[in-house]
């Protein structure tokens, strides 16, 4: 840690001048202009959320949501885009929450947190979290589809057409479970924080290992925040459509995705295609509407969930 | 009480278990290094390949260029005419654009509100303005793209007689509203890490609460303000889904914020599906992505380098 700058900022010099506040200033305007930016930004939540919600709401019928697409999407509901969404975060979950967990166990339990391998690991994580959607799309086209892919079509099935090395779920998931990496590390990273050193120092008293105290201490202790990153991933994952493109998603598929291969049809995706490759706009728009809520609801839903279960852990760590 | 019963393991476990969970550890590292590889790859023939350059060269991506005869230089994005014309700068035009719209928007906006809830907001309310700001950033891109395209253009269009209902403007509005969240959370947690003794300071030589906020805590906390911004243009740069669907998608290089714009990462969505494998449109396209890349890698940097010095900086403060 460097020494703190001091002289940056405060001189005695400028103290004398800056510092002398004029005892009638009122602060009564400027609160009002502070809390004017926190009003505009509510009423602009309020504004998209009560749009889509009297647009959709009277579409949503067990029927629009257990049906698949007619007519050219004019008619008909979005079963299959719902079980495509599912498909592939629960594909996605299954691939981010273990390496999420290890890494951040790596991190908080392994490692001296000013070591270079700490400091380039953090700088990586920092950055996959900011790497554009587009560019994982790009990414999984490149890697998992032409190079993964393409690599075990000519290794097993050298003589037939792609049988890996095509847009498929598999790999969309994973595309996915790359971008949501950063968030699973995060949440479990400040769990393995908020757990008491004494309960690790009772484990090595029992005579525990450091990989038994791990997984049948820490671990099981670490749970709540495994789950919030578990769900603010899947919220992520729910509603991102240009990391899926190119890699899996597709406009309109008359079967179920059954095998990892197969296309597969998703919320956000089919709001895009809906919004702006139909033909006729208006007809298509209460089944456009209607989609926009359940994408939305889906993932406030699950956003709201993660905030209540990270505001009990942090509770929970204030009290012990 | 069997669940806290130990038995003895050999040291071989530990040490197979310990290098299995620092190799899953590298993941993230292997995974950051991939892309660049991965996309960088694909950009490699125009630097190399013959055939490619036949068509596209770095120069014809960034210089004015005559197509037909007695005609001005010009940029042109035009991959898919009998003439391919690569010119990347009405892509970065249209990009940057919408970004700075984006940015005039949301900075404002961000700033001013983390102000009131680190300052002025008692606890309840802060503990509904979070929650509100969080709500925002969860909106799927995708879903503020489709708000932007069927109700802002239309209302924005009857606002000011627009020519064009999709524009720069619209897509920028829509973009602002994703970096708010960014700019907030930033800022607001850059004002609230400045220590209790400085504010204490203010108190005591006679300021009023504004006065503190402006005076004390505003200049100190102004590093985490700045990498806010940083960090939020960024984002409105590589930002896809909403400028793909709110902007026009049209590649005009022209300065005013009413003309419709193609950005880089619209542009990327919009045509890879279409493009042939190999191809120098192909090669083109991964060259953008590089770019977005490696620009907001460093724009994540910085942002990064910026907000550890100033947490050590108040921390060294505080002692």
């Amino acid at each position: 840690m460097s020494a703190p700058d001091r002289s940056s900022q405060f001189t005695t010099s400028d103290l004398s001048h800056q510092y002398q506040f004029s005892p009638k200033g009122s602060d009564t305007l400027p609160r009002a202009l502070m809390f004017l930016a926190v009003a505009i930004i509510m009423a602009i939540l309020a504004v998209i959320l009560i749009d889509v919600i009297i647009g959709g709401i009277g579409t949503i019928s067990w029927e629009f949501l257990s049906s698949p697409p007619e007519q050219g999407m004019e008619a008909g509901g979005i079963f299959p885009a719902i079980f495509g969404t599912l498909m592939l975060v629960i594909l996605m979950v299954i691939a981010v929450v273990p390496i999420g967990v290890f890494t951040a166990v790596y991190l908080q339990e392994y490692t001296d947190p000013q070591s270079k391998l700490t400091r380039l690991l953090r700088i990586a994580i920092n950055n996959l979290a900011g790497v554009p959607s587009i560019v994982f799309g790009l990414f999984g086209l490149g890697f998992f589809i032409g190079f993964v892919g393409g690599n075990l079509d000519k290794l097993f099935y050298p003589e037939s057409g792609p049988v890996w090395g095509q847009p498929a779920v598999i790999w969309a998931s994973l595309t996915m479970a790359l971008l949501t990496l950063p968030v699973v590390i995060v949440s479990t990273e400040e769990a393995l924080r908020a757990i008491p050193r004494e309960l690790k120092e009772a484990s090595y008293a029992l005579g525990a290992t450091k990989l038994q105290t791990i997984f049948r201490v820490i671990l099981p202790q670490a749970m709540p925040g495994i789950f919030t990153g578990g769900i603010l991933a899947v919220g992520r994952g729910a509603g991102e459509v240009a990391p899926i493109m190119f890699t899996g998603a597709a406009y309109y598929l008359p079967y179920l995705p059954a095998k990892l291969n197969d296309q597969f049809m998703v919320l956000g995706y089919h709001t895009y295609v809906m919004a702006t490759q139909s033909p006729d706009v208006e007809k298509t728009k209460p089944i456009l509407y209607g989609t926009v809520l359940v994408l939305l609801m889906l993932t406030f839903l699950l956003n709201f969930v993660a905030v209540l279960l990270r505001s009990k852990i942090r509770t929970r760590r204030i009290s012990a | 009480m069997d669940r806290y019963q130990f038995k003895p393991k050999s040291k071989v476990r530990e040490f197979i278990g310990e290098k299995l969970i620092a190799l899953t550890a590298l993941a993230a590292l292997i995974g950051i290094v991939l892309i660049f590889v991965f996309i960088f790859k694909e950009s490699i023939p125009i630097f190399v390949d013959k055939a490619t350059q036949e068509e596209v060269t770095i120069d014809r991506m960034v210089f004015k260029q005559t197509f037909y005869e007695d005609e001005d230089a010009k940029w042109i994005w035009q991959p898919n005419s009998d003439i391919p014309k690569y010119s990347l700068m009405p892509l970065f035009i249209g990009t940057l654009k919408a970004a700075i719209i984006a940015m005039l928007f949301a900075t404002p906006l961000g700033v001013m509100a983390a102000i009131y809830t680190s300052e002025f907001a008692s606890k309840r309310t802060k503990e509904i303005i979070k929650p509100v700001i969080e709500l925002l950033a969860g909106i799927p891109s995708v879903v503020l793209g489709f708000f932007a395209l069927i109700v802002l253009a239309t209302f924005l269009q009857n606002a000011f007689g627009l020519t064009f209902r999709l524009n720069a403007l619209n897509a920028g509005l829509a973009l602002g509203i994703t970096i708010i969240p960014v700019i907030f959370t930033i800022s607001e947690d850059a004002m609230t890490a400045v220590p209790q003794s400085l504010r204490d300071a203010a108190i005591a030589l006679g300021a009023n609460p504004w006065q503190v906020s402006f005076t004390m805590v505003l200049p100190a906390a102004m590093p985490g303000i700045a990498a806010g911004i940083v960090l939020g243009f960024g984002r409105a740069i590589g930002e896809t889904m909403i400028v793909l669907m709110a902007s026009g998608n049209a590649a005009i290089s022209s300065l005013s914020f009413t003309d419709s714009i193609r950005t880089f990462s619209a542009t990327i969505a919009a045509e890879l599906a279409e493009v042939v494998f190999g191809s120098p449109h192909y090669s083109v396209l991964f060259l953008i992505g590089t770019l977005l890349f490696v620009f907001t890698f460093l724009t994540n940097l910085s942002g990064d380098i910026i907000l550890t010095k100033l947490r050590e900086r108040l921390q060294g403060r505080m002692s």
